[in-house]
């Protein structure tokens, strides 16, 4: 294994694990504006506050951490992706800091306040949308040459792409059902009835959008980047593992197994997530950027990755903490003040 | 105007909108840690009201903090990504670190907020403090390091254009970095002190005597007394450092034009069109002593540094209001503490009282005009010797809607923090609180 692939698995990883701490996050604030709406908000609130509220913050960290490693071990990556992308990061960053700092005014200042509440929701799938924007053009096809040797954004081409937008439902719905799926976990441990048959209700009806549209996008990349199409092919039994993990995730949710549904989900997308950067492999941005030639020099790299192991062997303990104080301690979800 | 402009506006922006939370993050969560310890150890429970209330002020503005930092952190490669892709090759290291960090902090954060009374040993709650402390400082001083070596760039040789023999600890621990860590250090904990002092200092103004109060005003005054020497100390330190590797910017900042001994320091005043100096205080030979410690030791005058690398001498203003605060707020620290100690009544006025409620805003300003100072001084490098602003910059043709954009979402983050953190905490007075655990005490006795 050489050590930029080393290092865009470390990359992926975290990634991917920003896709689930913020999946659950932005559903959960989506639900919980959702069910002002409908006028079930007294059902979720109590399950879905405690929940969120010491782990917020860790999830925009993950976020950091991802970006941070991409121009720590691909350098060249800040400059395309950098130029072109400042709009939609720009959004991005604005819709993330205002969902940030209201769900804190809203939590530790005037508590309750169902503007915060209701910012909070409709900002969260937003996020995913102008994230899913990178993803999306790194696929290739949306980046062009102006006269001046400038590279930008095709805006035109990125709008009228049904191959874009299928990009953009996938990451909404995707949020919805890897949020609900770990909120019917999660008050299923409260032994919260309510909140339980709602949130078992939402993962039903998220669950097909979810691999309709994952399907979907399989087949429009035959059009769109036909050597990507036969990349993903040729993992066709990885997908094939990814779509099995999803029966068994719904089968285990009727059967009342909420956490181990739950665990078949994150394999789910696991496999699919990683399936989906193998089939892509060598391209970082699709034709101008591999990881052969945006790799950083090799000194960094290897201090990177020493720093790296380190910083897990201080990270792991410390989630395990947060796991075992806020999400799996029964006591603490079940009753305790928010 | 081009990009570049437009993109160094939106950087300052970002950057003077975080560093006002950013330096409250560092700087507090030693004083929760002193007040909770103090509260523990002598069974007071005003000091360990004042943990709680001060951590749930911290929470609001962390919140600004992460949201403003994340916003930087982004904009570094949207704005700047001939930079990033030069830069990311040879600091990608304390930036990695920065954020482990920072997630070290915000883990043990998010814990403490949450498990008041659900420890048996109320010790083992404080302990959570001291990751959360440590990761603060250790965020800042990576950070710190980043900015260090953009003003002194070292640990790496260019070869027509390519980067060889690249030595990442060397870069981090670069000529600049010691004193820059140490100076950002010791202002944030000294800020951090004089804001939590005017809060105190503001009730008692405002005729509230409660001891409560009295209490947080001498707890951080002392604190703020000993950060206010270490900063002067340190910034002394830079001071030298920058005649050595920056001369050009210090000779900026004091309008020094010739190159000679036994140099006058220049403070305030103002620079007329033909670079001539007015109205200014002229303290003879402590320029020279600043820097060599010697009345007669030589300073490098901007005359002797071509003209395209000369900074803006604008900084000037800027390092005189840092110094003139850092001076002021010493001498009031000082001023209260042999007061207490002598039992002056003075210190007891509504006067004395007022300028202490001052005293955090002002701080506040010095840090701003610090930075201003450190980063203006360094134009016309993004990083020194090897790379001017103009070739780090973007190439868009759409900062400048970015610059609005940003401009209202800081406006609505910055009104939205002041809103909140006046409403949390006049809404739930001390004296509410108090009765309150004293309720809960009393029943417990029965």
């Amino acid at each position: 294994m050489t050590v930029e692939v080393i290092g865009i698995s470390v990359l992926w990883l975290f990634l991917f694990g920003y896709v689930i701490v913020a999946s659950i996050d932005f559903g959960a604030g989506f639900f919980n504006a959702s069910t002002i709406v409908t006028g079930k908000h007294h059902i979720v609130n109590s399950v879905i506050q405690r929940y969120l509220s010491p782990v917020w913050e860790i999830t925009n960290v993950f976020l950091v951490f991802f970006f941070v490693g991409m121009i720590g071990f691909f350098p060249s990556t800040a400059y395309y992706f950098g130029t072109v992308l400042l709009i939609p990061i720009s959004i991005s960053i604005i819709l993330l800091a205002l969902r940030g700092s209201y769900y804190a005014f809203g939590t530790y200042g005037t508590k309750g306040h169902v503007g915060y509440t209701l910012m909070y929701g409709v900002t969260g799938v937003l996020i995913p949308a102008s994230l899913s924007t990178a993803l999306i053009v790194s696929q290739g096809g949306f980046i062009r040459e102006t006269a001046t040797g400038r590279i930008e954004l095709d805006y035109l081409a990125l709008f009228t792409s049904p191959f874009a937008w299928s990009i953009i439902l996938l990451s909404l719905v995707s949020v919805l059902f890897i949020s609900a799926s770990f909120l019917a976990y999660y008050s299923s441990v409260a032994e919260d009835k309510g909140a339980l048959k709602l949130f078992r209700r939402y993962t039903w009806i998220w669950s097909f959008p979810t691999i309709i549209t994952a399907l979907g996008i399989i087949i429009e990349m035959k059009w769109h980047n036909i050597e990507h199409f036969q990349g993903l092919l040729s993992l066709w039994w990885l997908f094939a593992l990814s779509f099995v993990c999803f029966v068994m995730s719904l089968w285990l949710l009727k059967k009342g197994q909420y956490g181990w549904s739950f665990i078949f989900v994150v394999l789910q997308f696991a496999i699919a997530f990683y399936g989906y950067g193998v089939s892509r492999y060598p391209y970082l941005l699709y034709p101008n950027l591999t990881i052969y030639d945006g790799f950083t020099n090799e000194t960094m790299a290897y201090a990177l990755i020493t720093v790296f192991i380190l910083g897990l062997l201080l990270l792991i303990p410390s989630l395990y903490l947060v796991f075992k104080l806020f999400i799996m301690n029964k006591p603490y979800i079940k009753k305790g003040k928010v | 105007m081009e990009s570049v402009e437009f993109s160094r506006y939106l950087t300052m922006l970002t950057l003077s909108v975080h560093v006002v939370f950013a330096t409250v993050g560092v700087g507090v969560p030693i004083f929760i840690a002193i007040a909770h310890w103090l509260g523990l150890k002598r069974g007071d429970e005003h000091y360990l009201l004042l943990a709680k209330r001060w951590a749930r002020g911290y929470v609001i503005s962390v919140a600004v903090g992460v949201v403003t930092g994340t916003a930087i952190a982004l904009q570094l490669a949207l704005l700047w990504p001939r930079f990033m892709e030069f830069a990311g090759q040879l600091v990608a290291l304390p930036l990695f670190m920065e954020t482990f960090a920072f997630f070290f902090e915000a883990i043990f954060l998010g814990i403490y907020l949450y498990t008041w009374n659900r420890f048996k040993n109320p010790k083992h709650h404080f302990l959570l403090l001291i990751p959360v402390v440590l990761g603060a400082a250790m965020s800042a001083l990576f950070i710190t390091s980043v900015n260090a070596f953009m003003n002194t760039p070292q640990g790496f040789t260019l070869v027509d254009g390519q980067l060889t023999n690249i030595q990442p600890l060397l870069a981090m621990f670069n000529p600049a970095m010691p004193t820059k860590v140490a100076h950002v250090l010791t202002s944030a904990y000294m800020t951090a002190a004089f804001i939590l002092a005017s809060i105190a200092a503001f009730h008692l103004w405002r005729g509230n005597n409660h001891v409560y109060h009295r209490k947080a005003l001498s707890l951080t005054m002392k604190v703020a007394l000993i950060f206010s020497i270490a900063t002067a100390l340190v910034g002394d330190l830079s001071g030298k450092f920058l005649a050595e590797y920056q001369p050009e910017k210090l000779a900026a900042a004091e309008w020094h034009f010739e190159t000679e001994g036994e140099a006058p320091l220049v403070l305030y005043g103002i620079l007329t069109e033909t670079n001539e100096v007015k109205y200014a205080i002229r303290i003879p030979y402590a320029l020279s002593i600043l820097v060599h410690s010697h009345p007669s030791g030589v300073v490098t005058g901007l005359n002797d540094i071509p003209e395209e690398y000369h900074p803006p001498y604008l900084i000037h203003y800027f390092f005189d209001i840092m110094v003139t605060i850092g001076v002021w707020l010493t001498v009031l620290s000082l001023f209260y503490m042999v007061a207490l100690w002598r039992n002056w009544s003075v210190i007891k006025s509504k006067m004395f009282r007022f300028l202490l409620v001052t005293s955090g805003p002002l701080a506040m300003v010095a840090i701003q005009a610090g930075w201003w100072f450190t980063e203006v001084g360094r134009q016309p490098w993004i990083m020194r010797g090897f790379m001017t602003t103009a070739e780090g910059a973007t190439d868009s043709p759409h900062v400048p809607l970015m610059l609005v954009a940003f401009a209202i979402l800081y406006f609505i983050l910055v009104v939205g923090t002041g809103v909140v953190l006046t409403r949390m905490f006049k809404n739930n007075p001390v004296e509410k609180e108090l009765e309150k655990i004293n309720a809960i005490q009393r029943s417990e006795a029965k």
